[in-house]
């Protein structure tokens, strides 16, 4: 018997209401709705959120390394466009 | 008077010494199951059981009185002295094996939490419904996995059946009601296990059909694990689980 591997699903989790869904890791499963169980135990245990995204990891376009150049460079030097000229109010968390 | 909390002290034993029992067992798992993803499940589910038994002997040594604790009747007693469900001590064997002993008990765990939330007695209705909440997720696992594994294939199917088939028998104590649980269940304190076996039968009936399983032809019969009397498993796991509270009473750390 072969030992098929189960796909890999990244996992995202919201921490709670309002903000949103951060990535927090991977992990296998041979479906979605595996998949979101695993990742209720594996990533939810200890209070961690309160909603649960997964997606398998081959369904996902990411950039490539040798495009950095292209990609990223350019806003090195665009100090503009960081609204640092602001004063935020104490009480506003989660900037 | 007396024999009323002595009644109570046994009934809140029985419903905390099967999640404990079956705790220790799922926690055997912790580095071994078929998967990463599924040790953790099976730990997780395992510490939730740990917390349901903590709460019940927590209270069932609040009733004892002065001088019990839970540690105390979780690592002070002797296998005579163990309330909980027969089924529940049943070695791990393999996956399938603890697959389906977890089954049967979830399905067992939710139908009698959520009955016994309705309980006169505050303490148990409180805890119950808390692992309720537990027990569903935990159903929701267990169910997943064995028409997973029922409709797998012809090996998953085979193994599955047969250790339906062989733990079957242990069956008949969960719904096996004696005069405590009767005398309690009348004054709306414990829940009358008889009830719950129709809805029981059902889920466990729907869950064998979809995952293509047979109900075993074998009759349930077993039963003796609330009054004590235990099959020979448990004197072993207890020997592991309560060594370090024998060999160094009361230590901590």
């Amino acid at each position: 018997m072969t030992h098929a591997e189960w796909p890999l699903y990244e996992v995202f989790i919201r921490s709670k209401q309002g903000l949103a869904h951060r990535h927090v890791g991977s992990l296998h499963a041979a479906d979605d709705q595996m998949a979101l169980e695993n990742a209720r135990d594996a990533y939810t245990r200890r209070n961690e959120g309160c909603s649960i995204w997964v997606v398998q990891s081959c369904h996902l376009v990411a950039s490539q390394p040798e495009d950095r150049e292209a990609f990223f460079d350019p806003s090195d030097d665009k100090i503009y466009r960081h609204p640092t000229f602001y004063t935020i109010p104490d009480g506003i968390k989660n900037m | 008077m007396k024999t009323m909390t002595d009644a109570k002290i046994t009934y809140v034993l029985r419903q905390g010494d099967t999640p404990l029992i079956l705790a220790q067992r799922l926690c055997g798992w912790c580095g071994h199951a078929p998967e990463l993803e599924i040790d953790l499940a099976l730990a997780n589910i395992g510490l939730d059981l740990l917390g349901q038994a903590r709460n019940f002997l927590g209270y069932a040594a609040q009733l004892a009185g002065p001088g019990y604790s839970e540690d105390r009747l979780a690592f002070g007693r002797d296998e005579r002295e163990f309330r909980n469900l027969l089924l529940a001590e049943q070695p791990n064997g393999g996956f399938n094996d603890t697959l389906v002993r977890q089954f049967l008990l979830d399905a067992y765990h939710v139908l009698l939490h959520r009955e016994l939330s309705h309980s006169k007695d505050s303490q148990l209705a409180a805890i119950a419904a808390k692992s309720l909440k537990e027990a569903d997720y935990h159903l929701r696992f267990s169910r997943g996995w064995m028409i997973r594994l029922g409709d797998g294939n012809e090996i998953s199917h085979q193994k599955i059946q047969r250790s339906l088939n062989d733990l079957w028998r242990f069956t008949a104590e969960l719904f096996h009601a004696d005069a405590i649980e009767l005398e309690l269940a009348e004054l709306g304190i414990a829940v009358d296990p008889r009830q719950l076996q129709a809805p029981w039968q059902e889920l466990v009936n729907s869950t064998l059909q979809q995952a293509t399983l047979a109900l075993p032809n074998e009759h349930a019969f077993r039963h003796g694990g609330k009054q004590g009397q235990h099959s020979e498993h448990l004197g072993l796991m207890l020997a592991e689980m309560q060594f370090l509270q024998r060999a160094y009473p009361n230590c901590n750390w």
